[in-house]
Order: structure tokens, then sequence, then C-alpha cells
């Protein structure tokens, strides 16, 4: 019997080792055979009942055996890869049972794994950087800051570049100018974005024609969603949605990291001790992931029940905005206390000093809160007559620019499917659980963001990602690329190990 | 001054004979300095103490450490810490004498104590008796003070330098200790056994240095019999560390220490053996261990060389060691061992080394192959093994006298070709010298050798023994308050009368001392096996010509063989009876005259009950015997 390995395509008659691309380790007379009909002195002989195992090392192209749980050595190297397990059998009769790690194996191959994991990890820890003194950490303290400075954590940036004795490239105003229209656009106010930047970087938006088309198509969906100014304004939610994204922009590709703002979420809740007040404050401001998802069906089941007319719509809002009003005026006094945060000229950073005030109101109105939740459900532009209307005006307006656009740089088919998109929303009686009924969600804000925020930055001649991202970014298609060329340590690496 | 001396040798020097250590020392026991004070001044000696052995030196002469132990009594938790900081510098030093830890009594207890205040205490104590843990006297001052059950829970501090000391502790406390060994497998820690806690240390994620010290606790308790050799922990998880730690990406100190302790754990237990041996090609792995400086080392950096020849010694010793005890008693591992690339001339180097200890594994591992029937004929003769043996034997210590005596016991053996060629070359003079020796050990692998010598030897070296032993220490050995001294002299008697010449020859010069021996022995107070082997010395005489004479005229010896015919023992009714065929066989001169004599005395009634015996082998031996009668 010939335990070993073989390429495709190798005489499936004889036993492994013997041919061209076949290795193997054979029972009668414990010898290993490598591509060659002759075998070097190798192991013990092994029979009825042993238990052999072939394992192969996918780092450093070696195979060993075992015998009954014993190592008994390297066998191979340099193996080619794409190689698949086999077994010859000579005797008749001769029986075999394979276990590919469905029984556990006689052998501690978790043990072996641990130390390759502990080998790989050592080997990146003690990656040789730097030839001189010092280079290294200037370099690592650079791309935090930077980082830092990108996402407009001014007051942090400001705090670690004195510690650290750095100078920030960017002026401090710039950074809280960037930080106060992306919290604008990642609280659905996109209309107010679109205008402070227009206000604060006057020709951004007129040179980037496509830019302000994308934000444009953005302010549509907000409107749909009932979260931009311009609609709620006009009768639809309370006020206080608009600042409730509690997640600062800290994902370094925002779409593909976009699990871990449910998870703040749900932190935030249940570091607050009562998840319950906080769900039903979230879904009012429709911006986490878990909530939503609650929401959606209870919505889907209301609506399948009553078809969709404007009179019934307007009856449901009248109540609602009473309701709304009636603890509005607690709301506002926090908003504006919030608001001011944002803009004022204070080193401190306004949205931490807004989330901490916004959680101690919560608590303060905990029971109305409750009731809210309870009759709170979606409606369009927030339910008010008027801001439909206003939306609807809107999307002429989006549709005339979109043709605008085209007739002055030419088609571009990704405004056109974002307009399209867009627009489909209108198509369904509940946009939210309708198949376009992710544009809705919050987490599509980011990179409308991200795309402001680079352009932004271009315009000030920064990078249009930090640097950290892109190494980050760097480090994962790496991996990616080493999982795909065969070198197996790329399996005991991972980005996430080293963000803790 | 502690910021001046940081690091700084010649400047600790310089303090040291400017006569700092004595105002240290006074200030740190003066009751009314304050503890911030004596604490500094504790820092400031553990940081001299760090430095150059001589420092340590100058230290110890200013009786530092009953100063220092003193200062333990402090209620101040800092200035006890920097007490026993400086204490564990100046203990793990090799000047210091560990006995400076075991004067007082009192000392042991309140170091116990002391265990519960801190991690620093936890790891600074752990430290200081793992490295003051010198033999049985210390194993057994530090157990009963419950070491076992204080420093138990350290295994599994959040600390890792306080749980690697916990767990040095232990390798040293059931180091060859039986009662050490056997109360740690009973140990518990948060609900696991202490074998499970040892076993997690072994994990090929751990830092090295803690699988190999968990290994070796678990070789010891293994060797103690606290865990069975065929349990998992041994054969699946120490025995597998340990051979990964004789593995070439290892240090070269930790490769001496894996080698060394798995020649320990495997060395009486054949299975052990077996399963070593065929474990990531060990044996082949060992052959590197005698490459040590390569010739690589030597042209690339003298430092690396200078490391090289440090530990070529220690590694050499350790392979020898480890196949001594890989090839102790399966002869196909033996074979696997001698087709290893080279391995006799190391052997034969290593026998003639100058590091004692070199030669001594070196000759222990000859040993461990000697007793390989096949090696004996083909390889032992092919590298003339004998001649750096014999010259090992010229003034050796004991200790290598034992192991280079028993080889040469087997080299001696009938079927070995090196008999000759040892013969020629003083061995009887050599081996008659041992057996007067005080070591029991050697008496008995002295005669020993002397009796494989003897066995089916031409008369000349016959001769040659008797004059070299001379009849005096003969009697000497078979008045040997040791039996298996005694066995071996009658083997070496019974060998010596074997063929009827050489008997006769032997009985015509010594007859009489013989004879008397072998009446005192047979009326002695002695086991069977004795009796036995002199009746067969008797049946031997009884084979000569002349020398029957002996026993003829001898009616003592004649009622003892007639006694010892109807013994309750089959084995000696067999010897004697051995005895009686020889003095009435036919052919020979003057049997009808034996014969006649020996039916006087009344043997042939014994003759025929012996004949009706159920034992087969009596039974047909009395019908020979009788038959005799009849012809």
């Amino acid at each position: 019997m010939g335990i070993g390995l073989s390429a495709q395509g190798v005489n499936m008659n004889r036993l492994p080792g013997w041919d061209k691309h076949s290795y193997g380790y054979h029972g009668d007379d414990g010898h290993s055979f490598c591509s060659s009909g002759t075998g070097q002195p190798y192991g013990p002989t092994f029979t009825t009942g042993d238990v052999i195992g072939c394992c192969v090392n996918l780092i450093n192209n070696t195979c060993f055996y075992t015998k009954n749980g014993h190592s008994l050595g390297i066998a191979f190297t340099d193996l080619p890869p794409n190689l698949y397990p086999t077994v010859g059998l000579q005797t008749p009769g001769e029986v075999v049972d394979a276990n590919f790690g469905q029984h556990p194996f006689v052998f501690d191959i978790e043990d072996y794994m641990r130390e390759w994991r502990t080998k790989i990890q050592a080997q990146i820890d003690r990656f040789p950087i730097g030839d001189r003194e010092g280079e290294w950490q200037t370099m690592i303290q650079k791309m935090v800051s930077s980082y830092l400075v990108h996402h407009g954590y001014c007051a942090t940036a400001e705090a670690f570049a004195r510690s650290t004795d750095q100078t920030v490239l960017e002026e401090l105003a710039s950074i809280k100018n960037r930080q106060r229209i992306q919290k604008l656009v990642l609280a659905g106010r996109m209309g107010e974005a679109i205008e402070t930047t227009q206000q604060l970087y006057p020709s951004l938006l007129e040179r980037n024609p496509n830019l302000l088309f994308a934000l444009k198509v953005r302010q549509f969906i907000e409107m749909v969603n009932g979260t931009d100014s311009e609609v709620r304004c006009l009768g639809g939610h309370s006020p206080k949605s608009q600042d409730s994204y509690p997640v600062s922009p800290r994902s370094f590709s925002s779409p593909s990291m976009s699990p871990s703002h449910g998870m703040n979420i749900h932190n935030l809740a249940t570091g607050k001790g009562s998840s319950t007040h906080f769900s039903g404050f979230e879904s009012s401001c429709s911006n986490g992931v878990i909530s939503n998802k609650a929401h959606q069906s209870y919505c889907h089941s209301k609506h399948t029940t009553t078809s969709l007319n404007v009179p019934e719509l307007n009856n449901i809002n009248v109540s609602r905005s009473q309701q709304v009003n009636s603890y509005s005026s607690n709301d506002v006094d926090m908003e504006t206390d919030h608001y001011s945060n944002g803009v004022a000229e204070t080193s401190s950073n306004g949205f931490l000093n807004g989330s901490s005030k916004h959680d101690h109101e919560m608590e303060e109105c905990d029971t109305e809160m409750e009731v809210d939740s309870s009759q709170l459900r979606r409606q369009l532009c927030g339910g008010s007559q008027a801001a439909i209307e206003r939306m609807i005006h809107f999307g002429r307006e989006l549709q005339a620019m979109s043709e605008q656009l085209r007739r002055e740089c030419g088609k571009n088919t990704a405004n056109k499917k974002m307009l399209k998109d867009a627009f489909s929303l209108l198509a369904y009686s509940d946009p939210w659980s309708s198949p376009v009924g992710n544009q809705l969600d919050p987490i599509q804000r980011e990179p409308v963001c991200s795309v402001l925020n680079s352009a932004i930055l271009e315009t000030h001649n920064l990078p249009k990602q930090p640097p950290l991202a892109l190494a980050m970014g760097q480090a994962s298609q790496c991996l990616g690329l080493m999982a795909r060329s065969g070198i197996g340590s790329c399996a005991f690496a991972t980005v996430e190990d080293y963000l803790h | 001054m502690k910021n001046a001396v940081i690091g700084n040798n010649k400047q600790k020097a310089n303090l040291i004979v400017l006569g700092a250590v004595p105002r240290l020392l006074y200030l740190l026991q003066q009751e009314t300095s304050s503890t911030e004070l004596r604490t500094e001044c504790a820092v400031v000696l553990g940081s001299l103490a760090m430095g150059t052995e001589n420092n340590v030196k100058s230290l110890l002469d200013c009786h530092i450490i009953p100063a220092l132990l003193q200062g333990l009594l402090s209620p101040d938790l800092k200035f006890i810490e920097a007490c026993l900081r400086c204490l564990r510098t100046i203990f793990i030093s090799p000047v210091t004498p560990e006995d400076l830890l075991y004067t007082d009594a009192t000392v042991i207890s309140h170091l116990m104590a002391l265990l519960s205040r801190s991690r620093y205490t936890q790891e600074y104590i752990c430290q200081i008796f793992s490295h003051c843990c010198k033999g049985p006297d210390h194993q057994t001052i530090l157990f009963n003070h419950g070491a076992v059950q204080n420093i138990a829970h350290l295994l599994v501090s959040t600390s890792y330098k306080v749980r690697m000391q916990a767990l040095k502790c232990f390798s040293v406390l059931a180091f060859e200790n039986p009662q050490v060994s056997m109360t740690l497998v009973n140990v518990s820690v948060d609900g696991e056994l202490l074998p499970q806690i040892f076993v997690k240390m072994l994990q090929r994620d751990k830092p090295i240095e803690m699988q190999l010290t968990s290994a070796k606790c678990l070789t010891s308790m293994c060797r103690a019999g606290a865990i069975r050799t065929d349990d998992s922990c041994i054969v699946l998880k120490t025995l597998p560390c340990l051979v990964r730690m004789c593995s070439k990406e290892r240090l070269l100190e930790e490769r001496v220490e894996g080698a060394e302790t798995l020649a320990y754990l495997i060395e009486t237990d054949v299975e052990l053996q077996r399963i070593a041996s065929i474990t990531d090609h060990l044996i082949v792995m060992l052959a590197d261990y005698f490459k040590y400086p390569s010739s690589v080392s030597a042209i690339t950096d003298i430092k690396r060389l200078d490391h090289d020849l440090k530990h070529a010694h220690e590694l050499r010793q350790a392979a020898f060691k480890l196949y001594a005890s890989l090839g102790a008693n399966d002869e196909d591992i033996r074979k696997k061992i001698i087709e290893t690339e080279n391995m006799m001339d190391r052997i034969v180097n290593g026998l003639s080394e100058s590091s004692i200890k070199v030669r001594l594994a070196a000759v222990r591992c000859l040993h461990s192959l000697s007793r390989s029937v096949q090696q004996l004929r083909t390889s032992f003769q092919d590298h003339a093994v004998w001649k750096p043996l014999m010259k090992v034997l010229q003034n050796a210590p004991n200790e290598m006298l034992v192991v280079a005596s028993s080889t040469l016991c087997n080299l001696l053996l009938e079927f070995s070709p090196s008999k000759e060629p040892i013969l020629e070359s003083g061995a009887i003079e050599l081996l008659c010298s041992l057996t007067q020796s005080e070591n029991l050990a050697l008496r008995v692998n002295g005669i020993w050798a002397l009796m494989n010598m003897a066995f089916q030897a031409e008369q000349k070296i016959k001769s040659d023994i008797l004059r070299g032993l001379s009849t005096e220490q003969l009697f000497q050995l078979l008045s040997d308050s040791d039996v298996n001294v005694l066995m071996k002299t009658l083997g070496l008697l019974r060998n010596l009368l074997s063929t009827r010449p050489h008997i006769d020859h032997i009985m015509s010069t010594h007859g009489k001392q013989i004879m008397q021996a072998v009446t005192l022995i047979l009326e002695g107070e002695h086991n069977i096996e004795v009796k036995e082997q002199t009746l067969c010395i008797l049946a031997n005489i009884a084979d000569g010509t002349t020398a029957k004479e002996l026993i003829m005229t001898n009616d003592d010896i004649l009622q003892k063989i007639k006694y010892y015919m109807s013994h309750s023992n089959a084995k000696l009714q067999l010897a004697a009876m051995f005895c009686i065929s020889n003095l009435i066989w036919n052919e020979e001169e003057g049997s009808q005259e034996r014969q006649d004599k020996l039916r006087d005395i009344g043997i042939v009634d014994i003759l025929h009950k012996l004949s009706q015996s159920s034992d087969p082998n009596l039974c047909d031996k009395a019908k020979t015997a009788l038959q005799q009668y009849l012809a």
C-alpha cells in the first residue's frame, strides 16, 4: 500500500510515488518515493491497523507523514502546487479508511498549526523596518495623523500632533468645515450639505458637475427617506432624527465596512443600559441596520393591507405629526445644542459633545419615545403632502439637470443609472422594502460622503484617501493575491488581527 | 550612585573599591533610615550585583546575604521587593554557594510566606529556589516547607515571568525525586491537575523555554512512576516535544537539554525507545550534533566559532547519551544507529576526547550498542573499538570504569572477534585488579569479564587468569557478600573447569583449595542458583580423568551429592545427578570401582527412586545412570 500525493493526470493504476508528479510512502518497505521507481529509506513499515497521516505544508511546500500519531519527519520538499491525496492499493482485498478531518486526527494537527501560526506572526512582527533610527516611528505617526485629519477628528488630530511634535498639514478651520459637511451628509441632510459646500468651497461643485449631480441624486433619495432638510421642515419628521447618526466616519473604505455600523449602534445602546429606548429612537431616524430590518417587516405587513392612496396617507400623517409635536420642545433644545457644538469654533470635537449630550437627553424623554416607537412607521417623505410635492418638484429639476449634463458633457451611464435607481423608489408602495430600497439605507450615505470629502481634500492638494487606509487596502489586496498564488502563509495572517 | 552604575561595570568596580558596599549595607540595615532610603540602597546593591563575578564576590565578602534576608522582615513591600531582587541576582551567580540559603531554617518559611505578596516577590523567590535547589537534600527542605502547594497556583499566574519561574521550580524539585513527583500528579490548580497544566505548557505555540521545562517536569514524573510510560501525555506530548527540541532549528543549549532529557525519559522503556526512534528522523537528526564547530562557522565569524566550540562537547555527549538510551534494548534500533553516517568513527573518536563527559557518554553509547551480537561481529571488529576502550580503562575514574568494564564484558563474549586482541593487550591484569575494587559494580564487571573470557578459552588463558587472580583473591571473591560477585566467580570456575585436560591440569594445581571452597559453599547459607552453580562445578570436576579422584576420595563431598539428589528442588537434583553420571560413566578407567563405591553409599537406591520421578528430565537422567550399572 502506498499513501501520498499526485498531480492531475497521473496514472491511477500505479502506486503513488513511482511516476512523475506523484509522491508516496509505501507500507511494505517504509520507503518514500519521490516521482521515482526507487525509494529512499524514510520511516517504519506499516500494516493492518496502523493509522498513517499525510500532511502537506503549503507554507514551505513540504510533506511529512505520521504513524499512529507520531510524526515521522519531512518526506518531501519543494512540492509543486495542486496535488491530490492519493492511496494506492496493490494487494487484492486491501481495505483503507480515509479521514479528511471528519473524525479527529490521531496526530495533534491543531498543535502543529498553532506553531506555524505563531511562526508567521513572529515573522510579521519582526519584519525588518526602516534603515534609520526613528524614521519608522515618524512615518507611523504621520499615517495616524493624516487619518485623523482626513476624517475630520480635529480635536484628536490636534492633540496627537501636539504630543508627537508634528505639524498638521491642513488648517484647523478647514478640517472643521469638512467635518461639518460630512456630518450633514451622514445625517441625510443633503440640501444643507450641498449649500454649505457651495458656501465654503464656491468653485468646487461648479468644476465637478458630476459630483454635484451625485449629491443631488442623494438629496432626492433623502427626500424620499424624509430626512433631507427641505422636506423635514415641511412637517415630516421630528428634527432630532438628523443628528442621530451615531457612528463617526471611521471606516477605511466605507461600503465594505458597513456591518460595523450596525454593531456600533448596538454597542452604544447596550452601553446605555436601555436598548429598547434606543431602538425606538433609532427607528425614527431610520439609522441603524438592526432596527431597520425589524422595522421593514412591520411596515410591510401594514402596507399590504392598506392600499396606497393619498387621503389615507394624510390622515396618518396628521396624527403622527401631532405626536411628534407633543415632545418636540424637548428635542429642539437638544438639537440646537448639538448643532451649535458642531459648528462652534471650539477645539473640542463637536461630534463627541453632541452625542454625549444627546444620550443624556434620551434618558430624560424615555416614556415618550417608547410610545413613539410603537406607533411609528416609515412614510414617503416623512408623510407630509407638502414634502411629497417638494420631492416631486425636486425630481423634475434633477431630471432637467441630468439632461443638461448630457448635453454638456456627453452620455454618462453611471449618472443615468443613478438617476433611474433613485426614481425607481417612487414605483413602490413601500420603497424601504423594495428591490431598490437599499438606497435608503443610511450606510449608502458613506460613499457619497467620502467622495465629497476626497474632492474637497483634492482642492487643498491633499490625498484623496488617507495613507493609512491605502496601506490597509494594500495589505488586504496583498493577502488576497497570496491566496490566489498559493502562498500558504496568508492563511495565518489577517489584517483584522492587527486592528485592535 | 544608582544612575552612575547602571550598565557600567567599571563604575561598579570603582564604587566597590571606594568602600560603598559596607556604607550601603549600613544604611540599609539602619532602622532609623527611611524606607525610601533603604529601598534605594537595596536597588544600588542589586545593580552592583548585576556586574561581574568579582563584584558579586565583593558583595558576598561584605555579608550582604544576611543583611538582605534581614530586610525581608520589613513591612514595606517595595523594600522587600528590592531586597529580593538583589538576592535573586546574587543567588543566580555561579560564585554564590547555594547553601547560604539554607543556613537559617526560618528563611525558607519566610520566603514561602512572602510568595503571596506580589508578582515580583513570586518571580524572584521562585527564581531563587530554582537556582538554589541542588540535590535531594535541598529538594526535601523545600518540599517540607510546602513548596509544592505554595508554588502550584503560580503556574496559572497572569504574568509570564511568574509562570515560567514557577515551572522551573517544579522541574528542579521533581528531578530524580520520586517523593515530589508522586505528589505533583495529584495537585490541582483551579480544578486542573498539574500534569494537564504542564501539557498545556508543552503546546507548540508556547515559548521554547516553557515547552522544554514542562517536558522536563513530565519526564521526572514519568521516571518516578507517577505517570505511566504509555500515558498519552508522555507518548503523544512529552516525547514528541523533546524530539522537536533536538531539531536543527533550536538553539544549541536547547538541543543539548532536549537530548539529555529525552535520553532520561526513554532510558528504561523499550516502547518509548521505539517511538522515539521513528519520530522525526531523530537518529539522523542527532548525527548533526557532531558537526560543531562547522567548517562554515570557522570562516564566517569568530564569535560564532567561539559559541560553537563552547557547545561542541556538550552537544556530542548529549547525542551519545541519547543514542545509548535509544539502543538500550532494541536490536533494530541499534542497527539503525550504527548505520548512521560515520557512527562508529564518532564513537571511537569520542572515546579518546579530552572531555571526560564526552568520553563517558561515548562509552555508554558503545556499551548500549555492544549488546548486539551482530554488531560485535561486524562494525565493532571493523573499527577495532577495543583499542580506545582499553585506553579509557587505564586510570579512569570509577564512574567511567563501571561502564567501560561492562562494555568489555560484552566484547569478551566467546563469539566476539575482539576477544583475542583484548587479551593480548593485557586485559587479564586489568580485570583482575578490578575484582579487588571497593566498588561493587567494578568487582562484578571484573569477574564477569573474566568469566566471559574463560569461556571455551585455551589452556594458557585459563592459567593466566588463575595466576593473575591468585587463589587468595579467588577465595576472597567466593566469600564476597554480594551474590552477583559470587555467582560470576562460580561461573568463572565452571568455565575454567571445562574440557578434560584443563580440568585435570587445574585440579592438579589448585584441587585442594577448590574442593575446600566447594564444600564451604555447599554447607553455607546460599540461594538455589548458587548451590546449583556449585554442583555444576563438581560435575565438571567429575568429568576430569584424574580430577575424579578428588571427589571419590572425599566422603564428605559424596554425602553432599547424595543429599542433593534427594533435595526438594529439581534443579539441584539434576545438577547432583550430572556429577553422578560423570563419576559412573562406563567407558572410563576405574568406572567399576567408582560404581561400587557409590552403590555402597546408597546412590543406586536413590537412582531407582528417581527413575520413577514425575519430572521427565530427572527420570531420564536416572534411567541413563542405572544403565551404566547394567552394562
